[in-house]
């Protein structure tokens, strides 16, 4: 577990203002939220990204949540896709993921 | 980073700082790992834009290189992105806002014809219990990701069994071990040869799917062989010994004597070998009869055989002669 001061050592140029304003807007989660906030190193790289996305990527601080938003809809659909492949059974998963690439090929020819 | 960092930003040398800035910034807008999940690739990439930025951007570092005193061999601060952790289980941590894990199912309701949620704990999605990890687990250990690939693999080898190499997206190049009796389709599972685990949880696992490439001549169904073996008229009517190749090297087959079109011959244990629990099979032959090049001989000969063999093959086809 990661204090707040250990986080503003490992993301030089973070300030403070900046990780207070990502925690009140919901868009960083401290593990244990308290006086005392308890990060995880989940949560470090999710301040990165965050930077990374304002500063590098030009995304601008109100647009911020929409692009959080559909990035963690696509790591949720990651997440539950992954999980249901490890339930199926091989031939399962075959079809499915032939079925898949298959709609990929057709899709990027369409476009 | 080995390559010249100005043709990695695709800049030219005179480039200003703010062109160099802004053809990171492009560059990483495609490449960024943590928005491009899937792509191995993304990272190499970003990775790359990344050091060739922090060089460039630095007028001390870029006027050395410039001069030659320093080459392109910069380290991009190291770093761990996003999407390491955010597939794994702690990363429903970022269930999109407000959402709880049930409320999955409602991006794929109407996929599988479910109206509404699937409520707590309900089937197939969402049940909170099948490992989303609330905050005090989320420094449990958890197994890397799984590693698809494909792999084409040659008739006799997919049959027979044996060793061949597989390479890797990300360039690993591993031996594989293709077991006896592989079938299309079949996945193989290299334990551990996935990606990197987690808080000291294992490394996935590699599945790769064999694709086995159809033969020129040797069919397979189930533990079996099939080929059809070209037999000439004389070979047909008069018996023969012929060569068949198999799997293992040819074999002499003795064609009957009086053999027809279609016949089938059986040799026994010359099909895919013995594997996991299926005993050996076997190799069937086909006979076509192959009428080649008739001389006036053979002619003359089917005259007069014809006369004495009024019998029509196509009887039961209730055809009129």
């Amino acid at each position: 577990m990661i204090t707040i001061a250990a986080v503003y050592r490992s993301i030089p140029g973070l300030t403070e203002g900046e990780l207070l304003h990502f925690i009140e807007a919901d868009w960083v989660r401290p593990v244990r939220r308290a006086a005392e906030p308890v990060f995880s190193e989940l949560d470090l790289a999710r301040i990165r990204l965050i930077l990374d996305l304002r500063a590098t990527l030009e995304v601008e601080d109100r647009t911020v949540p929409l692009v959080l938003s559909l990035l963690d809809q696509l790591y949720a659909t990651r997440r539950h896709l992954r999980r249901a492949l490890g339930e199926m059974d091989d031939l399962t998963r075959n079809r499915l993921l032939a079925l898949l690439s298959e709609q990929e090929q057709e899709g990027s020819t369409s476009f | 980073m080995a390559q010249d960092p100005y043709k990695i930003l695709g800049v030219p040398r005179t480039a200003s700082q703010d062109d160099i800035k802004a053809a990171f910034r492009k560059l990483a807008k495609k490449h960024h790992p943590d928005l491009n999940p899937g792509n191995a690739a993304a990272e190499a990439k970003f990775k790359a834009a990344s050091a060739a930025n922090e060089m460039l951007s630095d007028p001390e570092r870029r006027a050395a290189f410039d001069r030659g005193e320093i080459d392109a061999e910069g380290k991009p601060s190291e770093r761990a992105f996003y999407r390491q952790y955010a597939d794994a289980q702690e990363g429903a941590r970022y269930q999109h806002a407000g959402a709880d894990d049930a409320a999955f199912a409602d991006i794929f309701a109407d996929l599988f014809n479910r109206g509404g949620r699937a409520g707590n704990g309900g089937p197939g999605f969402g049940g909170a219990g099948s490992g989303a990890a609330g905050p005090g687990a989320s420094a449990r250990p958890v197994r890397g990701q799984h590693i698809q690939a494909r792999l084409a693999v040659p008739f006799g080898l997919a049959t027979s069994g044996g060793a061949t190499r597989i390479i890797l997206p990300d360039s690993r190049n591993l031996e594989v071990t293709i077991p006896a009796g592989t079938d299309d389709g079949q996945v193989l599972r290299l334990r551990g040869q996935g990606e990197a685990g987690w808080n000291g949880g294992p490394a996935g696992d590699l599945l790769i799917e064999v694709n086995v490439e159809p033969h020129a001549f040797f069919r397979r169904e189930g533990d079996d062989i099939h080929i059809d073996l070209p037999v000439t008229v004389a070979e047909a009517v008069l018996g023969a010994k012929v060569t068949v190749p198999t799997l293992t090297g040819p074999v002499t087959l003795t064609v009957p004597r009086h053999s027809d079109h279609g016949k089938r011959l059986r040799l026994r244990g010359r099909g895919v070998p013995a594997h996991a629990g299926h005993a050996e099979g076997d190799l069937y032959v086909t006979l076509h009869l192959v009428v080649g090049k008739p001389d006036a001989a053979l002619e003359q000969a089917l005259v007069d055989w014809a006369a004495r063999n009024p019998d029509d093959p196509r009887a039961h086809l209730k055809v009129v002669p």
